[in-house]
C-alpha cells in the first residue's frame, strides 16, 4: 500500500480525481463556516464580539499543529523507507504549515490585545508556538542550505523529526505549566466547555482549514513534480551538451595529433 | 538486519532519548516555565520584597475596592489562600470578580504591590443566555475557572 503511492505518475492521476473535489468542498465549508462565525452565531457571554477571532485563531491552530505532525511523519518515512512521495508531502506541507502558525499568531495577538491586555506573553503556550513557526523556517531554510539537494532534504527532514517533540509539547504546555492562554476547549476529557451555537461554526471552519490544506498541497505537490522533470530534463541536457563538447575535443585532438 | 530496518531502529531509539532529554530539562526549568505563581506557591516561596513576579489567580468576589485617584485593591485567591493586591492603572475590559487575573508586581509584608494586571479568560464559552439560564437554575459553578495550585 505504502509504495503503491510512491510512483509519481500514477500519484498525479489520482491527485487530478481528488483535486476538484477538494476545491469544492473547501469553497462549501468556507462559506458556510463564515456564516455561521460572522452572522448567525451568539456573541459570548463574557467577550462579546470578540469571540469571533476564534473562529479563525482555533482551527489555525489546530492546522499549524497537525501540518507539523504530518511533515515529521514523512519526513521520517522518506528518510527511512526512501519513498518518494512521502518526501513531496513532506516538502509541500512546510509552508502550508507555517502560513497556518503565522496566521494563529497574528490572530492571537489581535486577540490577545482586547482580552488579556497584551499583544504578546512569554507563557508556554505562546512561546512553545512561536518555537514551532521557527522549527517551520529552519526546515525551509536548511533545505536550500547545501549545495548538494539531497543532503540538505536529509537534514532538514532530521530537524523535523527532532522538533516533533515540540507538538505534545504545545497540546500541554496550558496543563503542564500555569499558562496566561486558557486551557483546551474542545479537545478535553469532559467534553467541549464551548456551547453548540458556537462549537458547530468552530468545526465548518475546521473542516474548511482542512479542505483548504488538501487543496493546496496537492497543487504544491503537482509543483514539486513539474520542476523534477524540469531539472532532470535541463540535467539531461547539460550532459549531452558536454559530452558533444568533449566530442568535438576528441575529433580536434584527433585532428592535430 | 536490512538498511531500512537499521534506519527505523535507530530513529526511534534517537527520539525516545531526545524526548527523555527533553522532558527532564522541562521539569528542571519549571519554575522559569511558569506564567505566574498561585498565593499558595507565593506564600510559600516567600519572595524577596526586591523581586518582581507575577501572581495568578482569581479575582475574590466583592472584593474590589476604589480608593480614589485611580488606586484600585482586590484579593486574588486560588480557593486555598487569598492575597491582598494593590494597583493604580486602568484594569483590562475582561477584569472582573470571579474571573482570572494574572497581575504583576512585588510581594512587600504581605501584600502585593502590581504595576500590570492582565486578564486571564476560561475555556468555556457560551452565549449570555446561556449563562444567565445556568445561573438561574443553580447550576452555575462558582470559581469554574480556578486553577489548581502547584502544591497538590
Amino acid at each position: 500500500m505504502l509504495h503503491r503511492f510512491a510512483n509519481p505518475t500514477r500519484f498525479l492521476r489520482f491527485a487530478d480525481r481528488i483535486q476538484p473535489w477538494a476545491a469544492r468542498f473547501t469553497v462549501i465549508f468556507v462559506i458556510a463556516g463564515l456564516y455561521f462565525a460572522l452572522l448567525n452565531s451568539p456573541s459570548d457571554y463574557q467577550q462579546g464580539e470578540t469571540v469571533r477571532i476564534m473562529y479563525v485563531h482555533v482551527p489555525s491552530a489546530w492546522m499549524a499543529i497537525f501540518c507539523y505532525t504530518l511533515l515529521a511523519i514523512s519526513s521520517g518515512v522518506a528518510l527511512i523507507w526512501k519513498h518518494a512521495i512521502a518526501d513531496l508531502i513532506a516538502r509541500s506541507t512546510a509552508p502550508i504549515g507555517a502560513g497556518f502558525t503565522f496566521l494563529a499568531l497574528i490572530t492571537g495577538s489581535l486577540w490577545g490585545k482586547p482580552m488579556w491586555g497584551v499583544w504578546w506573553v512569554w507563557d508556554a503556550r505562546l512561546t512553545s508556538v512561536l518555537v514551532l513557526f521557527f522549527l517551520y523556517l529552519g526546515y525551509l531554510a536548511l533545505q536550500e542550505a547545501f549545495d548538494d539537494r539531497e543532503r540538505g532534504i536529509r537534514a532538514s527532514a532530521i530537524l523535523a523529526l527532532v522538533g516533533l517533540i515540540n507538538v505534545p509539547i504545545i497540546k500541554f504546555s496550558v496543563d503542564w505549566w500555569n499558562t496566561l492562554h486558557q486551557p483546551a476547549s474542545v479537545i478535553k476529557i469532559s467534553g467541549p466547555a464551548i456551547h453548540s451555537s458556537m462549537l458547530i461554526p468552530l468545526l465548518l471552519m475546521a473542516l474548511a482549514f482542512k479542505g483548504y490544506y488538501v487543496w493546496l498541497l496537492l497543487i504544491r505537490i503537482r509543483g514539486e513534480i513539474n520542476f523534477m522533470k524540469v531539472r532532470a530534463l535541463q540535467l539531461r541536457q547539460v550532459h549531452d551538451d558536454e559530452s558533444a563538447f568533449r566530442g568535438q575535443d576528441q575529433t580536434m585532438n584527433n585532428g592535430v595529433g | 538486519m536490512k538498511r531500512k530496518h537499521k534506519r527505523l531502529t535507530f530513529i526511534f531509539m534517537a527520539f525516545a532519548l531526545f524526548s527523555i532529554a527533553t522532558s527532564l530539562i522541562l521539569a528542571a526549568l519549571e519554575d522559569n516555565i511558569i506564567f505566574f505563581y498561585s498565593p499558595t506557591d507565593l506564600i510559600h516561596k516567600d519572595p524577596g520584597p526586591e523581586q518582581r513576579l507575577r501572581l495568578g489567580g482569581l479575582v475574590a468576589e466583592k472584593s474590589l475596592r476604589r480608593i480614589g485617584n485611580a488606586v484600585i485593591t482586590f484579593k486574588v485567591t486560588d480557593n486555598t489562600k487569598t492575597i491582598n493586591v494593590r494597583y493604580k492603572g486602568i484594569l483590562p475590559d475582561l477584569f472582573r470578580e470571579g474571573q482570572g487575573v494574572v497581575t504583576q508586581g512585588y510581594y512587600i509584608s504581605g501584600i502585593f504591590e502590581a504595576n500590570e494586571v492582565l486578564a486571564k479568560h476560561d475555556e468555556n464559552y457560551m452565549p449570555a443566555e446561556v449563562a444567565n439560564a445556568i445561573k438561574k437554575s443553580g447550576q452555575w459553578q462558582d470559581n469554574r475557572t480556578a486553577k489548581k495550585g502547584r502544591t497538590e
